[in-house]
């Protein structure tokens, strides 16, 4: 999560413990943690291996054996019309509250990083909301939110799904732009007053560009939850049905092969942001 | 006087947006599920009736049970796997840290409800693992793992690994390294270092660990949905069926409030412990 970003931000490596260096088993950790590793890849390899796989005669399922290579459902992606309608769903869903969350959990982020008691009574309030948020079973937060919907007549739909979804994302944005945010430098604002600036130019000249890595972390990882979101959609989406929500649906009948070809695709798109991060991370370090 | 404010002006947009949708809604479920609803309109009134609690725990310890099994199995499962690949990131990742630690959120890239679905073609008895294995006679003909507690079990530890391994190695990487080698230079062995210095260091980092894995776990219902069998219900599956199939939004909300009392009872008993001012560090 925001670890990433602290490490990153760290810039330095850590030396190892010197004793450590020369012993019989040193080979046993590495070894141990890229079987670890390949652990968690393996189930993505299985993904994308049958996202080529050929359906079995008659049938637009994927099939649990080998029936050979095929691209056929990457030249035919867009043909289960529920599929990518939930698909496009979901995006719009997800750049929606990623957008909401991404400015209310940078405000939060602000004030809890600039602020400390007497002067921000609360704080330590607002950081255990957080943390209950973050650390509360998913879905007990769909279900009340389901039940408060209920009770005030509200109909389930795009409407109730963003509400819903930045309720959820703030918390982790708040998170990820304060840790980006540690080691913030205020003296560049207090600066940027002397010389005159009001407070406004202030934030957007000054204080904005320094956090915006941060921000984008932020936003990057609401889209990410949001966009991966089954729980919290299944209790409030009604009969709005998001990516996971229909995946999770078609396994009761057999998912068809394009499920795999999404599910590539968004690793592939993934992998590469998080791969640019780090990189442009590394450079500007 | 604006300035007195600020830090209150900073936080009121998204303080009001959790209160309406996060604290409001929890509060409302609580007072549902004191309420008495008719099946006939779906009106629900007030009625202080705590019995739902003893009738909804009555029906459903069995489930309930089986979830705070299956997660703490999953939970125990995560912590040991993750602690010894944390423990090697922080101290020896080096110039690749990022790298790793991408590899260990690397699930987090494909979708949970893909990933568990990918789950159940492994382990599926045909699948790339078994069928081979009996294939070459290894494994009985009949021995199968989907509909059972231990596909539940894989699953749930595959999907919140992540969730182990980053709080672990968040609390590993924040060692201060002299310390390790102040206990060295005092002649410690490398097993009374790790046990008497590295250890105690990380116990915060454990129980946020353990908190952000086992509570999510519990609440789970996807992986019991796709891997598991009928007679390993857990309590995720059926307070999604009391809101959305039964509507019987009052045995539901009882249920779903016994859940976050298990997660209120574990982030206070940190906040107790270990301060609350660290809780957030490890997210």
């Amino acid at each position: 999560m925001s670890t990433i970003v602290a490490a990153r931000q760290s810039g330095e490596s850590i030396q190892a413990p010197r004793h450590h260096r020369r012993r019989p088993g040193r080979f046993v950790l590495p070894i141990y943690s890229w079987l670890v590793i390949a652990y968690l890849v393996f189930p993505i390899a299985v993904m994308i291996l049958y996202s080529f796989n050929k359906t079995g005669p008659g049938l637009q399922q994927v099939s649990f054996s080998w029936n050979g290579f095929t691209t056929q459902f990457y030249r035919e992606w867009n043909s289960v019309p529920q599929l990518s309608s939930s698909f496009w769903l979901s995006i719009r869903l997800a750049v929606t509250s990623a957008l909401i969350a991404t400015a209310l959990g940078t405000l939060l982020a602000l004030a809890m990083v600039r602020y400390r008691p007497p002067r921000f009574r609360g704080k330590s309030f607002v950081e255990q909301v957080l943390f209950l948020n973050i650390a509360a079973p998913e879905i007990v937060l769909g279900a009340s939110l389901l039940g408060l919907f209920v009770t005030m007549n509200l109909a389930r739909g795009f409407l109730t799904l963003v509400l819903a979804h930045v309720a959820f994302c703030i918390a982790y944005v708040a998170v990820t732009v304060r840790a980006r945010m540690s080691g913030f430098d205020t003296s560049l604002e207090e600066a940027a007053h002397d010389l005159g600036a009001s407070s406004w130019a202030t934030f957007w000249t000054v204080t904005f560009p320094l956090i915006l890595p941060g921000v984008l972390a932020g936003a990057l990882m609401s889209f990410a939850l949001s966009i991966d979101d089954f729980v919290t959609s299944n209790f409030v989406g009604g009969a709005n049905v998001p990516f996971p929500v229909w995946v999770y649906g078609a396994t009761r009948i057999g998912i068809p092969p394009q499920v795999f070809v999404f599910g590539t695709a968004i690793f592939a798109v993934g992998i590469a942001c998080a791969i640019a991060s780090i990189v442009l991370g590394r450079r500007q370090a | 006087m604006s300035k007195a404010l600020a830090p209150y002006l900073l936080s009121l947009p998204g303080g009001l947006w959790l209160l309406a949708l996060f604290l409001v809604p929890l509060v409302t479920m609580l007072s549902l599920s004191l309420q008495t609803c008719n099946f006939g309109t779906g009106a629900c009134v007030m009625t202080w009736h705590w019995g739902e609690f003893g009738q909804q725990l009555n029906l459903y310890h069995g489930q309930l049970l089986t979830s705070f099994y299956y997660a703490g199995a999953a939970t125990v499962i995560d912590l040991l796997v993750s602690f010894p690949i944390a423990y090697w990131i922080a101290f020896y990742g080096g110039r690749k840290k990022n790298f790793f630690l991408l590899m260990l959120l690397v699930p987090f890239f494909v979708s949970f409800v893909i990933r568990t679905v990918v789950w159940e073609f492994i382990l599926s008895d045909q699948g790339v693992v078994l069928g081979p294995l009996k294939h070459a006679h290894l494994l009985p003909q009949n021995f199968h793992v989907l509909a059972t507690g231990f596909a539940v079990v894989a699953g749930l530890a595959y999907n919140y690994l992540p969730f182990t391994a980053l709080p672990l190695y968040v609390a590993i990487e924040r060692i201060d390294k002299r310390v390790l080698d102040a206990a060295y230079d005092l002649y410690a062995t490398r097993r009374s270092a790790f046990s008497r210095v590295i250890l105690p260091l990380t116990i915060p980092g454990l129980f946020a660990a353990f908190l952000l894995t086992f509570v999510p776990a519990l609440g789970d219902y996807v992986n019991q949905q796709i891997l598991g069998g009928t007679s390993d219900t857990m309590i995720g599956t059926v307070i999604q069926n009391a809101f959305l199939v039964n509507l019987d939004y009052a045995g539901g909300s009882a249920l779903s409030a016994v859940l976050l009392a298990v997660a209120l009872i574990g982030i206070f008993a940190y906040a107790r412990l270990l301060g609350s001012r660290t809780i957030e560090d490890y997210l």
